[in-house]
């Protein structure tokens, strides 16, 4: 009898043990996927950041004044465009 | 020692006190077991929520505003992370240094800073709205006592005063207060969520307890907006108002296939980014709020019904007696004045006096609904808040020289909306198509107005007004067939026409052979000398529909005169 209750009671605190274990790592677990969903956040208002920092970059009158000056190119007149037949894929974004 | 032996010892204490005391002391023990047990068995939860507030914490989720954007993705209005600094009083001294140094990082005057921060104070005083995280973040590095920062976020466009009259504002608090904005704040608005969490000693979330309500993210909007079409569009239009020395001027481009606007610009023109500057007049969008009498831009309207009544063919020849037709007390005049012109003629040349006539030999019923059934005197609902309607009077009403007057486009207001929206008519075969400010996923069904034949008709007429011997050669495009209309009104000051204020307008569609595209030009008050809507708006229908059809691949309808391709072209410089 006295043996078996040892027994029991070894798995109690065993068990005990267990769970304490078994929370401490539940809680890292929690930090992680905190900073993992804190990074998530950070890196989406950086894309953010980015795609005005391209769409400044990118603004029609600056390419065109790039174009113009730095490239010293030009729109060609009217008699100096060959339309190509076929099929054609017209201006899109990706 | 017993009691017999010694007297004075011999107290004998009454049986009931010691067992008063004794049931005292058992009762309170009893007392303390049961209150015990009802605390670790029956109202364990009211202790363990009184445990949980003190590690417990409640945490805002945030929920971001949608971002808009034009029709190929491209952003237009982004949400972007600002910090507002704080400070808790009361935390400790804050040092004369430390208020200096804020003072100069805030850009607050010394002695506003010190009126915030007096002794007397005491809980959350915002020092500065909206900083940007960098230098917040060294503001924060001050160390100043209570200090903290606030993550928010404001609205970035990045197109800048280009599209501010389509996009609107929003305010301190991301609420959409103009424009589209404000239109669609429903749908742009996230609402933030919160959860309970528990946190250990150094502040790290441990535990996720419960999700009180799930964050909802706004909602991203594509508009039917292009982006390269609005700066296009603004362009041309800044540069002619300018030229033209005029008050305001406004663009509008549409799709001639699905209603779509793809630009709409409007001079002047404020700076979205810039809060501080905002002024309600440069605010306005024109294009749609505002109200203009269209002048003869209006004709081919009732030319259209004209044709439709089937008295009339495009070489129906009218008798436009000299540039003159007296009404009653009034004359109708012809600035060009011509004797007898075919109804191709009388659009070609902007007759007011051969408009007048056809219009009179009308039942005014038959006018007014050509004009009503093309949108003229209803909201064009392009979803913005504030469009305007115009003024279409009940046909009962009319007297003839109103019907007159009308069919030139006088007497009846409208917005260049309406003006842009009605000439789709013209495009497809005698449809109205709806117009919307917002990206269309499919194909829309027009409402029909004119006969596909009478439609058709009308766009070879119209093709002749940008030809020599019409009103807007300077509306030509190489390489394109140009269809379109001018008309330049005296403006109503005071209920009288001023003689020398005028509103110069230009509507026109190509490739005539296959309209894509609609430009609808209002130049307000252009005061260098030029006023005719040949001189002043069609130039800049023609700039902005060259760019246009070059940008979207449009192939020519027109041959053009082939130029030889130099074998050689010049080096390109390197860059340095």
């Amino acid at each position: 009898m006295i043996r078996l209750n040892l027994v029991l009671l070894l798995v109690a605190v065993l068990s005990a043990l267990g769970v304490v274990t078994a929370e401490h790592r539940a809680r890292g677990l929690v930090v992680d996927f905190e900073n993992q969903q804190q990074l998530a956040q950070q890196l989406d208002e950086e894309w953010r950041q980015l795609q005005t920092e391209q769409s400044t970059y990118a603004m029609l009158p600056r390419i065109e004044s790039v174009a113009a000056r730095r490239l010293r190119m030009q729109v060609p007149a009217g008699g100096q465009v060959q339309m190509v037949d076929g099929p054609v894929r017209t201006a899109s974004h990706p | 020692m017993s009691p017999d032996r010694n007297p004075h010892l011999s107290l004998k204490l009454p049986v009931w006190r010691t067992r008063f005391v004794l049931v005292c002391l058992l009762t309170g023990f009893g007392a303390m077991g049961v209150r015990a047990m009802y605390l670790q068995g029956m109202d364990h939860e009211g202790l363990q929520a009184e445990g949980a507030k003190r590690y417990a914490r409640v945490l805002e989720m945030p929920a971001n505003r949608g971002m808009i954007t034009d029709r190929h993705g491209e952003p237009l209005a982004v949400s972007t992370p600002v910090d507002t600094v704080a400070v808790t009083l009361g935390r400790g001294e804050i040092s004369a240094d430390q208020r200096a140094e804020l003072a100069t990082m805030l850009g607050l005057p010394r002695k506003d800073l010190d009126g915030k921060l007096a002794p007397g104070r005491r809980g959350v005083v915002f020092l500065k709205r909206q900083m940007p995280p960098e230098q917040a973040q060294r503001v924060l590095a001050l160390d100043v006592p209570g200090l903290f920062l606030q993550r928010e976020h404001r609205r970035y466009y990045p197109a800048g005063d280009v599209l501010s009259h389509v996009l609107g504002m929003t305010d301190v608090e991301e609420r959409g207060t103009e424009g589209i904005e404000r239109e669609l704040d429903d749908r742009l608005a996230g609402r933030p969520g919160s959860r309970r969490v528990i946190k250990d000693l150094k502040g790290r979330v441990v535990e996720d307890l419960e999700h009180v309500r799930a964050p909802q993210q706004g909602q991203d909007i594509a508009l039917s907006i292009d982006l390269k079409l609005q700066y296009l569009a603004y362009r041309e239009l800044r540069q002619a108002v300018a030229t033209h020395k005029a008050k305001a001027g406004s663009v509008v481009v549409l799709d001639a296939q699905s209603g779509e606007i793809l630009a709409l610009a409007n001079v002047p023109t404020y700076n979205p980014n810039n809060r501080s500057r905002y002024d309600p007049g440069r605010a306005r969008n024109r294009a749609l709020v505002d109200l203009f009498e269209p002048g003869s831009t209006l004709k081919p309207f009732t030319i259209a019904a004209a044709l439709e009544s089937g008295r009339y063919t495009p070489d129906t020849v009218i008798a436009t007696a000299g540039g003159a037709l007296p009404m009653g007390r009034h004359v109708i005049r012809d600035v060009h004045a011509a004797g007898d012109l075919t109804v191709a003629q009388v659009l070609q040349k902007s007759s007011n006096v051969g408009t007048a006539r056809m219009a009179l030999s009308l039942p005014p019923r038959d006018l007014w609904a050509v004009l009503s059934s093309s949108g003229f005197g209803a909201v064009p609902n392009a979803g913005f808040p504030g469009e305007a309607g115009g003024r279409l009077r009940d046909p009962k009403t009319w007297k003839p020289i109103e019907q007159a007057t009308m069919s030139y486009g006088h007497g009846i207001s409208v917005s260049l909306m309406q003006l842009a929206r009605a000439y789709s008519i013209f495009c497809t075969d005698g449809e109205l198509l709806p117009v919307t400010l917002l990206k269309r996923a499919e194909a829309v069904e027009g409402t029909p107005v004119l006969q596909p034949k009478t439609a058709r008709a009308m766009r070879d007429m119209l093709q002749l007004v940008t030809q020599p011997g019409g009103t807007a050669p300077k509306a030509q495009v190489a390489g394109y067939r140009v269809a379109g209309k001018t008309g330049t009104a005296h403006k109503l000051v005071n209920g009288a026409y001023a003689p020398d204020k005028y509103a110069s307008s230009f509507v026109g569609l190509a490739p005539a052979s296959a309209p894509r595209l609609i430009v609808a030009v209002l130049i307000d008050e252009p005061s260098a000398g030029q006023h005719y809507g040949g001189q002043v708006a069609a130039p800049v229908a023609s700039a902005v529909l060259s760019g246009a059809l070059r940008v979207l691949s449009v192939p020519p309808d027109l041959p053009v005169p082939r130029t030889p391709i130099p074998e050689v072209l010049d080096p390109v410089g390197e860059e340095v």
